[in-house]
């Protein structure tokens, strides 16, 4: 022992002083058995007081055995005392209802799975259609949606499809029965696109307009891995005085940025539709490989994505039948749109179309709770 | 399309960049190549294009060459047009030229026609064969050789006739209904008024600008030939090539605006092929012009050009000087359009014949903008002083969305069509559903009247899979009215079976009943502020249930006396129908009726600070006597302080068919205002089980 005085020692030169000693070791008991948190704290404890060789009391035992006779009778009852003390708070300690010993009782295999209540999963289509739709909120657009079953008139005429457009082939696009005898421009027939919302929107509201449209359209297609005759567009309009080419470029290529993250690169290129002059597609470089090439892309670095451009002035010529603030030679604007299923396609990984309407719980679960965690 | 480098460098020898950047830059320019094909050491490339339906100018290596004369600033070399002339035709040239009468000026703008006689039939060789074998174009003799090879180089298609089948000179009109003519292809087809046929004084000789016919095609045993190259109204053909389901490269082109001043081009570069093997020209070329068709094509008002209007519709160049008068007339220039100044920045601009798809200004501010390069443009955001606005009924639908799917339905699409079979049992209104014209297949021949059906499919498709334990949801559009007025409105389908959602080895789960799914919709509806809501059936002989729920186990949803849906178990001779062994419940909500409702605004009571007095009751009741009937009676009480009663068990036994089930019944009594004393308590007590004695209940001994 490396300390000058042993807090064992007790002062016994009369009967006073070992009552004194006796008393500072009761009290040194009880705080220190107050300080017990654990097992092994208590196992020290007893090591202290206790144990065969470096025991508190041993050492107290022996140095009373050597006293005088005729203080024994006192300090051996005060010995047996504090012993008894030390007895009572050592086992006082498995009686603790909160002590290790009890709690361990209750233990339970933590390992084993938690009850989950499930939640339901959100549907990828309609969960990224409003995640696109979100992005163009924060732009400062507001919803539009329109019928699914359309007129010829807003889903082709008023978009300057000529009237022997091949998109008006019966073949492309579903028709509602007996419309031979009507006017071609009420002919009734399921929109092919989510264009005629554009429509619709100005023809109830002057410029300017911002409007994005999410929707489900139908094409008289042959389904197969990824094509569907049902599927899903999200188009966004924005017509004002000096809308131009450059702010169609900027407003895709913030709103891509902000879908995919800012790493994101837009590429235009002509293309050709015919409500729209300048056209354009846009491709992002590839979110897979950062636009190094990889299987995803083909090797080119580019996903192809949106289809968008300025509003053809004849579109314009349409809606000024009912709203002639929309002058060409005023005002401007610019369209786009995407298909919802490419997106979501991608960016899950799904490689068959037809997943998306099968209603499979399966499929869906993945998108879901319940699934391993990692 | 297929396009060789090599030949486009025949054209344009100057490409200052190798075939792969010169894929990059027409792409660019929107004349999109899908691939680059290496032919081996001097061979060039084989493009894979990919042009778009506007741009049939491009849809051929001289048009391709063109655009990249506008790319590179290069100017493109004109076609050799020279036709040896024979010395029989020098002689001959006051001699009546070849007959040639255009009946339908309407749909035939420009016809020529050029004698060729003696001339030799005999397969192609030399360059023609190995461009065709680099192109994988069949090859079939010099004269149908000669035509394909000149619409790929230069898009106008041409025929050659034998001459000697002919009777009489060409006359272009309309065919007679019913007149029988056998194309190329070998077929015998009957003709209609409206289809234009090249013909002689006898008889047909061609689907005009579709396919040529059989008597008069070229033979090995052919002398004499006429070689045709016309103009032809795109709409016509267009209406030709469908009406007999014939896509030609010819029809293609045609229907699309060919060039107006192409054809004796064409016919030139036909006859100096055929000519080179033999043969001489007999008269002069012949060519008949329409004066109107001439002046809707090659001769076009010239369309006024404000380079200020480019600069308002195109904004922005990242260089800093913008979209110049130099780019703007160098751009329309290489693209062959004629510009004359009128006044600072103000152009007319004459349109080439070959660009039809050209019409008005912003035709040539896309140009522009094309051609100088979308790319070098600048990202800007434009200013708005416009509102965001929401959807009526945004809230209302993500709150129906989030609540389902928190409750653990899951969210599925189906088809927007049903069968005519399933529109009759489905439909909320008899013969209210919408048939289709030209349905996807039978069983999609009509609108759907109802999500239901699309639901049980989803269902069955799940379990027919052994996956048992499913819980879907679908919110979509359901159609009813007439094919003259389509009404479309906003509705929830709910679909379940198998188990319980939680998952776990702690609680077993249990199969899937009636109050779960009622749970889900009573959760659902909480969170919409009508003051009213319950739940009732109709009695099977009123006949007013759907008919594909059970009657037993179903119920129609009221908020505020509007009814919202109808749910419950599906009707076992229904789920036969649809082969479905496992018990099955659905539902439909008319979403239309519940977004009326606002959303539940929550508010709040102040809370009793005094004891709350619980109170059970272990009643037996006879099994006809309903909860319903149960708390109707309580609340009629006016018990004030009665502050919450529920049903905590309930106890049938069904083995042994007894009249009478139990019940335990908590209630929970409070004030405001004070602690309740002991006898109040047990004078509510006595109220409640004299109550409960009205309706044939008593206290379980
Ligand atoms: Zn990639």
């Amino acid at each position: 022992m490396d300390h000058l005085v042993d807090e064992f020692c007790v002062d016994n030169f009369s009967e006073d002083a070992l009552e004194r000693s006796f008393a500072r070791l009761e009290e040194m008991l009880r705080t220190e058995f107050a300080r017990i948190k654990t097992d092994e704290d208590r196992e020290r404890f007893r090591l202290r007081w206790v144990g065969r060789k470096t025991g508190g009391l041993t050492r107290l035992s022996a140095q009373l055995a050597g006293g005088r006779p005729e203080l024994k009778r006192v300090s051996g009852k005060l010995f047996n005392t504090l012993k008894q003390r030390f007895q009572e708070h050592y086992h006082l300690w498995e009686l603790n209802p909160f002590s290790p010993y009890a709690l361990a009782r209750e233990a339970i295999d933590i390992t084993l799975p938690g009850t989950r209540t499930l939640l339901g999963a959100e549907h990828p289509i309609i969960r990224t259609m409003n995640e696109i739709v979100a992005v163009f909120q924060r732009m400062g657009y507001s919803v539009g949606i329109g019928p699914e079953v359309e007129t010829d008139y807003y889903n082709f005429e008023s978009l300057n499809f000529p009237p022997n457009h091949p998109a008006r082939d019966t073949q492309d696009t579903l028709v509602v029965a007996n419309q031979e005898r009507r006017p071609l421009r009420d002919r009734l027939l399921m929109r092919t696109h989510t264009s005629p919302v554009q429509i619709r929107t100005m023809e109830r509201q002057p410029p300017p307009v911002r409007i994005v449209i999410p929707g489900k359209v139908h094409r008289n297609d042959a389904s197969d891995a990824t094509h569907s005759p049902i599927f899903h567009q999200v188009e966004g309009l924005c017509v004002g005085e000096n809308v131009t080419f450059s702010d169609l470029k900027g407003t895709l290529d913030h709103a891509m940025k902000e879908f995919f993250g800012a790493a994101v690169k837009t590429r235009f290129f002509p293309s050709f539709f015919p409500f729209t002059e300048p056209s354009a597609d846009v491709q992002i470089s590839c979110i897979f490989c950062g636009g190094k090439g990889c299987r995803k892309c083909k090797h080119s670095g580019w996903i192809e994505l949106l289809g968008c451009g300025m509003v053809d002035p004849s579109v314009f010529g349409f809606v000024q039948q009912k709203q002639p603030d929309y002058d060409p030679r005023k005002i401007s604007g610019f369209a786009f749109g995407m298909g919802v299923e490419r997106i979501a396609m991608m960016k899950y990984g799904v490689s068959d179309i037809g997943q998306f309407y099968s209603g499979d719980m399966r499929f869906f679960k993945q998108f879901g709770s319940g699934g391993r965690l990692a | 399309m297929k396009v060789l480098t090599e030949w486009l460098r025949e054209y344009l020898p100057g490409i200052p960049v190798d075939d792969h950047k010169l894929a990059e830059d027409l792409t660019l320019r929107g004349i999109a190549v899908d691939g680059v094909f290496d032919l081996g050491a001097g061979k060039g490339s084989l493009l894979e294009m990919d042009i778009t339906t506007n741009r049939v100018d491009a849809m051929n290596h001289y048009g391709i060459a063109r655009e990249a004369s506008a790319i590179y600033g290069l100017a493109l070399p004109p076609l050799d047009t020279s036709v040896p002339r024979s010395a029989a035709t020098q002689e001959s040239s006051t001699r009546s030229p070849y007959p040639v009468r255009i009946d339908a000026p309407d749909l035939c703008g420009r016809f020529t026609a050029r004698v060729l006689r003696q001339v030799t039939i005999k397969p192609s060789t030399g360059l023609r064969a190995e461009r065709f074998a680099g192109l994988e174009q069949k090859l079939i003799s010099n004269a149908v050789d000669a035509t394909n090879y000149v619409w790929i180089a230069m898009g106008q298609p041409t025929h050659v006739f034998d001459l000697d089948k002919l009777e009489g000179g060409i006359v272009v009109r309309r065919a007679h209904k019913g007149e029988k003519l056998r194309t190329l292809d070998g077929v015998e087809r009957t003709l209609d008024a409206d289809d234009l046929v090249v013909a002689d004084e006898k008889k047909a000789l061609a689907l005009a600008g579709v396919m040529g016919g059989w008597n008069s095609m070229i033979t090995a045993e052919t002398k004499n030939v006429v070689v045709e190259a016309a103009w032809f109204d795109p709409a016509g053909i267009r209406g030709t090539s469908r009406r007999h389901g014939l896509h030609t490269d010819a029809s293609h082109r045609f229907e699309r605006g060919a060039d107006f001043n192409a054809a004796p081009v064409a016919s030139a570069l036909v006859s100096r092929m055929l000519l080179a093997d033999g043969g001489e020209t007999d008269g002069d070329l012949v060519d008949v012009v329409i004066a109107e068709a001439a002046a809707r094509t090659a001769h076009r008002a010239p369309i006024r050009l404000e380079v200020s209007e480019v600069r308002r519709i195109l904004g922005t160049t990242i260089e800093a000087k913008g979209i110049t008068t130099s780019v703007v007339e160098s751009v329309l220039t290489a693209l062959g359009c004629l510009l004359v100044l009128r006044s600072e920045g103000v152009y007319d601009v004459t349109l080439p014949s070959w660009r039809l798809d050209l019409e008005r200004e912003i035709d040539l501010i896309e140009e522009i903008a094309r051609v100088y390069g979308y790319n070098r443009f600048a990202n800007t955001l434009p200013t708005f002083d416009g509102t965001v606005v929401e959807l009526p009924w945004a809230r209302q639908e993500e709150k129906v969305r989030s609540t389902l799917l928190a409750l653990g339905w899951n969210e599925a699409l189906s088809s927007t069509f049903a069968s005519a079979t399933d529109a009759v049992t489905f439909a909320p209104q008899p013969a209210s559903a919408v048939a289709m014209g030209n349905p996807l297949s039978e069983a999609a021949g009509m609108l759907r009247p109802s999500l239901v059906p699309g639901m049980l499919t989803m269902l069955g498709s799940n379990l027919n899979r052994n996956v048992e334990d499913v819980r879907l949801f679908e919110m979509g559009t359901v159609f009813r009215g007439t094919t003259d007025h389509v009404d479309e409105r906003p509705a929830l389908a709910i679909g379940a079976s198998g188990l319980t959602a939680a998952e776990g080895p702690h609680q077993p789960p249990r199969p899937l009943d009636f109050y779960d799914v009622k749970g889900s919709i009573e959760e659902l509806f909480s969170r919409f502020s009508g003051r009213s809501i319950y739940f009732d059936k109709f009695k099977p002989e009123f006949h007013l249930m759907p008919v594909w729920l059970h009657p037993g186990r179903s119920a129609r949803v009221v908020m505020d006396r509007s009814t919202i849906g109808y749910f419950g178990q599906l009707h076992p001779a229904e789920a036969q129908v649809r082969k479905l062994k496992q018990t099955v419940f659905v539902g439909e909500i008319y979403l239309d009726r519940l977004y009326r409702q606002p959303l539940r605004q929550p508010v709040t009571r102040e809370l009793s600070r005094f004891q709350a007095v619980r109170r059970d009751f272990s009643l037996i009741f006879p099994n006809a006597v309903r909860w319903s009937e149960l708390e109707d009676a309580l609340m009629g009480l006016g018990i004030e302080e009665l502050v919450d009663l529920a049903p905590k068990e309930i106890f049938r036994d069904r083995k042994e068919e007894k009249a009478e089930y139990s019940l335990l019944l908590g209630t929970v009594f409070q004030s405001p205002e004070r602690t309740l004393r002991e006898e109040e308590v047990q004078n509510y007590s006595e109220r409640i089980l004299k109550s409960m004695g009205q309706l044939g209940g008593r206290l379980r001994s």
